[in-house]
């Protein structure tokens, strides 16, 4: 089938105005009339579901974590993006729209990225009245800092917290409509299906995770804002609990899940060490503003201290393959190139898997006070971890699973291919192609929450007839709850051998080596022919302990586990199928001599979308082609 | 190493605690505290006994969940570090090592090392904000914000709201916590319009929640693993006095 997004047509720099005036909307006495749900409390649905209260819908949201401060949008360091153009530096809402569109390697849809572009300085402008302590220069006007894949300083930043910042100006919004009564917060739950009634998606099935109950919760539409999936390589820079299963959840009710072998493998990451590693630390890509990344040129010297390895020794790998962007490259070819460096064996570190950032010359420059004032809280977290001093020595860093372009499908207006369900946020797949730029995600997410959906889901529920019709005593409701109550009790009646732990393992080990950073077709059947293998051996052999109905988080990490068993073969068919390499998605038997990824326009320009078809059996493709009317299709160069 | 463990189990909300030993044979000094514990879960596991339940999630020290009370002091006895960023590589081969969870009237415990901390959700939402619509709000630099405001805003900003400060605080007060966003807002100019009322609601809330009174003890700022200064504790008093006095030019609180 041919997707339409539905974008509009028509000159780009009027296509949101335009919109927006096209839609229906929901007269203000008529919107009490509405229930929202929202699931998920980070940037794009705490944005959202503050927004939708305060115009006068009843909403009710979910998060899994204990309270709508903690989703995992607070662990994003470095900055937010907007066109402000505040440094005078060349920056306009069109070279932002333009950097994405370029950033994200030609995959993503124009429309939604111009009206990205278009927001981001009203995100700005709604966190500062918030109280937002956003960096500030000495005349007291707001300070920027420069990013990967931009040559114009656009990044607002807060320290090294602004996605905590962010985070919290959504909870103070969301928290004054929870005391206003328009949202009604239901922390500790984690939707574990969606209820869909003729086709329409109405509503979810949670489990409270303290008394271990099933509930049932109706809507007149649902929005799914659950975040990322990464935790489908094990380690990532994802919190524990950061899982696909909202997601997945919606893809067996049918919805589609548009390129999601589209993963971002983050270049700052502290390096993996030991075996007993829970996750990965991000260092901020802010810090390539000062750091210098390079390693030995001669594989001999990689035991050396670094800092007995005189310069002209020393391969500044970004600043020679890429002099324009240097150690600003954007975070795939950052992270290619670090991959390169360590297979030709001049990796640093434990395993040899790690390359320098390096300080000295900016610490000379500036002093190490400036540099403290800038990054001090990321020195410190890197000594707490690897007992090293970030000013005496260069760093160590590798590349980490971090971030999902891919998601689930939905149109301009957010909408999924289910009518009434909605995705925002890094759950969908709208604007960042094959590729997010560095500060882009709390972009999306403040842009989704705040300034699309309370538009976009006007139109759908104006069109409803009687909101409200379908409630919790639905048949629908009822069956949900069932299977839910049924898989619970199936993961705990297996008392198996293994830990979830031992098959996650075995799972993130199978996706990193072989739908990592560098994919063959070898590979990908390889983890084909494994991923069904391990899901086999979860269903037989893992031991869920403790009882259904209390406090039971070995339960809750198993059926995360379930549905990354599962996820995982989609998004390795997915890779498979994408016979190109553009941005994250790096196919080794696409690229040019000098070992850049390279497209296929011809064939590949388009979103790929996957229909669910069963567990074990190839997902069916749906494809929404791509236009670029505004921006020429061109090599993605950064030399 | 070889530690020694004495964990806190309690299997509901109406059960009985106590305190259970576990050996922790082989700590990788590398391990962070929660990697250490996830080893004896996994031990447990295999042993078909209950695994230890405890609060995480970011594992990098800044979404606040994790809250435990190690040898006695939250978050355990490396100055400004969350329990997840506390590495094993700070004890030594033979520690007992004593781990329980927040112990606060207003913090009732769930399971093992599990609390329900809603209370502090209700603080903020007493006025933990400013009251702007999304959109309609003028450009961030209509106002200019002097450095050294954002900079004293910002360092209150900065609180995780983990509650470690008010699992340290012999009255179990919430004033840290509650002082940090009431200076953060107040000190901003688009918080001064509701300076007044805000300061009254969420002490009001804190009181209400059934957190107990500032003392000046100051074991909330040493245990705090972001470094909030008690000074911001002052500005709340300061506050709360100032919304007492009536004012023409000030809203009614």
């Amino acid at each position: 089938m041919i997707l339409d997004g539905k974008a509009p047509t028509g000159p780009i720099e009027t296509s949101w105005d335009r919109h927006r005036f096209d839609m229906k909307l929901v007269n203000p006495s008529n919107k009490r009339k509405y229930k929202i749900l929202v699931v998920g409390t980070g940037l794009a649905g705490g944005a959202a579901a503050a927004s939708l209260g305060e115009l006068g819908y009843n909403v009710e949201a979910f998060c899994y974590q204990d309270s709508p401060r903690r989703a995992h949008s607070i662990g994003a360091q470095g900055g937010i993006n907007a066109a402000k153009n505040y440094p005078s530096d060349g920056d306009s809402i069109y070279r932002l729209f333009y950097d994405t569109v370029k950033g994200g390697d030609f995959r993503s849809r124009e429309a939604d990225v111009w009206r990205l572009a278009q927001v981001s300085n009203n995100i700005i402008d709604q966190c500062v009245a918030q109280g937002v302590p956003f960096a500030r220069d000495y005349a007291g006007y707001l300070d920027n800092r420069s990013f990967g894949g931009a040559q114009v300083s656009r990044t607002f930043y807060a320290r090294g917290q602004t996605g905590q910042q962010l985070l919290l100006g959504a909870y103070s919004a969301l928290s004054r409509q929870i005391k206003n009564g328009s949202v009604k917060m239901f922390a500790r739950r984690e939707m574990l299906d969606l209820v869909v009634v003729d086709g329409v998606a109405k509503g979810i099935t949670c489990r409270n995770l303290l008394t271990g109950e099933i509930e049932s919760y109706w809507g007149d539409a649902v929005i799914l804002a659950s975040g990322g999936y990464v935790n489908v390589f094990y380690l990532s820079t994802n919190a524990m609990g950061s899982s696909v299963t909202a997601i997945w959840k919606a893809t067996k009710k049918g919805a589609y899940m548009a390129n999601p072998c589209y993963t971002q493998i983050h270049p700052t990451c502290i390096p993996v060490h030991g075996t007993h590693q829970s996750k990965l630390t991000l260092m901020s890509e802010s810090l390539r503003n000062d750091g210098r990344i390079w390693v030995p040129k001669d594989a001999a010297n990689c035991e050396k201290h670094p800092n007995d390895i005189p310069d002209e020794d020393r391969d500044y790998y970004l600043e020679r393959k890429y002099p324009s962007f240097g150690n600003l490259a954007p975070r795939d070819i950052s992270s290619r190139s670090a991959k390169e460096a360590c297979d030709d064996g001049r990796g640093v570190g434990d395993g040899k898997r790690g390359v320098y950032l390096d300080f000295a010359a900016a610490i000379k420059r500036v002093g190490q006070k400036t540099i403290e004032e800038r990054y001090g809280n990321l020195f410190e977290m890197y000594e707490k971890i690897t007992d090293e001093n970030g000013y005496e020595r260069p760093m160590r860093i590798y590349p980490a699973p971090h971030y999902n372009m891919g998601g689930l499908w939905v149109d301009y207006e957010c909408q999924s291919n289910i009518p009434g369900l909605f995705v925002l946020g890094e759950a969908n797949f709208s604007v960042h192609g094959a590729n997010r730029l560095g500060a882009s995600a709390l972009m999306q997410g403040l842009a989704d929450g705040y300034f699309v959906i309370p538009y976009t889901i006007a139109p759908y529920l104006a069109s409803l007839k009687n909101p409200g019709a379908v409630k919790e005593d639905h048949p629908e409701f009822k069956k949900s709850a069932e299977e839910v109550e049924a898989q619970m009790d199936r993961l705990l009646s297996i008392k198996g051998k293994k830990t979830v732990m031992d098959i996650h393992r075995e799972l993130g080990h199978v996706m990193w080596e072989n739908v990592g950073m560098a994919r063959s077709k070898e590979s990908l059947e390889e983890a084909l022919k494994r991923i069904p293998e391990i899901r086999d051996e979860f269903w037989n052999n893992v031991n869920v302990p403790g009882e259904s109905k209390s406090i039971n988080q070995q339960l809750e990490n198993a059926w995360r586990l379930a549905d990354f068993l599962e996820f995982a073969e989609m998004m390795t068919y997915d890779a498979l199928n994408r016979e190109e390499s553009c941005g994250g998605h790096f196919r080794v038997e696409h690229q040019t001599d000098e070992g850049e990824a390279m497209r296929d326009d011809e064939n590949f320009t388009y979103v790929a979308a996957w229909e669910f078809k069963g567990v074990g059996n190839k997902p069916e493709l749906h494809k929404e082609p791509l236009k670029f009317e505004n921006i020429k299709l061109a090599v993605r160069s950064y030399k | 190493m070889n530690l020694t463990l004495h964990v806190w189990r309690q299997k509901g909300p109406q059960d009985k605690g106590k305190l259970v030993t576990y050996p922790a044979p082989n700590v990788d000094s590398d391990m962070s505290f929660l990697e250490m514990l996830d080893e004896i879960n996994d031990e447990l596991i295999r042993k078909g006994e209950d695994p230890i339940a405890f609060d995480h999630d970011c594992r990098e020290g800044i979404c606040g969940m994790c809250s435990q009370v190690v040898n006695g002091r939250p978050h355990g006895h490396q100055e400004r570090t969350t329990v997840c960023q506390l590495h094993m590589r700070q004890f030594n081969d033979g520690d007992e090592i004593f781990v329980e969870p927040w112990r606060a009237k207003a913090f009732p415990i769930q399971k093992d090392l599990i609390v329900d901390r809603s209370s502090m959700d209700v603080i903020m939402q007493a006025g933990g904000y400013v009251s702007c619509h999304t959109g309609g709000v003028p450009d961030g630099n209509t106002f200019p914000i002097p450095k050294k405001v954002a900079d004293y805003a910002m360092d209150a900003a900065e609180c995780i709201g983990c509650g470690a400060c008010i699992a340290a605080c012999p009255n179990s007060s919430a004033m840290l916590f509650t002082s940090a966003k009431v200076a953060q807002l107040a000190a901003l100019p688009q918080g001064k319009p509701e300076a007044r009322k805000r300061v009254q609601a969420m002490t009001k809330a804190l009181l209400d929640e059934g957190f107990g009174n500032c003392t000046n003890h100051y074991e909330c700022e040493a245990a705090c693993p972001k470094g909030i200064s008690v000074k911001f504790i002052a500005k709340l008093n300061r506050e709360y006095l100032k919304s007492m006095i009536p004012s023409s030019t000030a809203e009614p609180v």
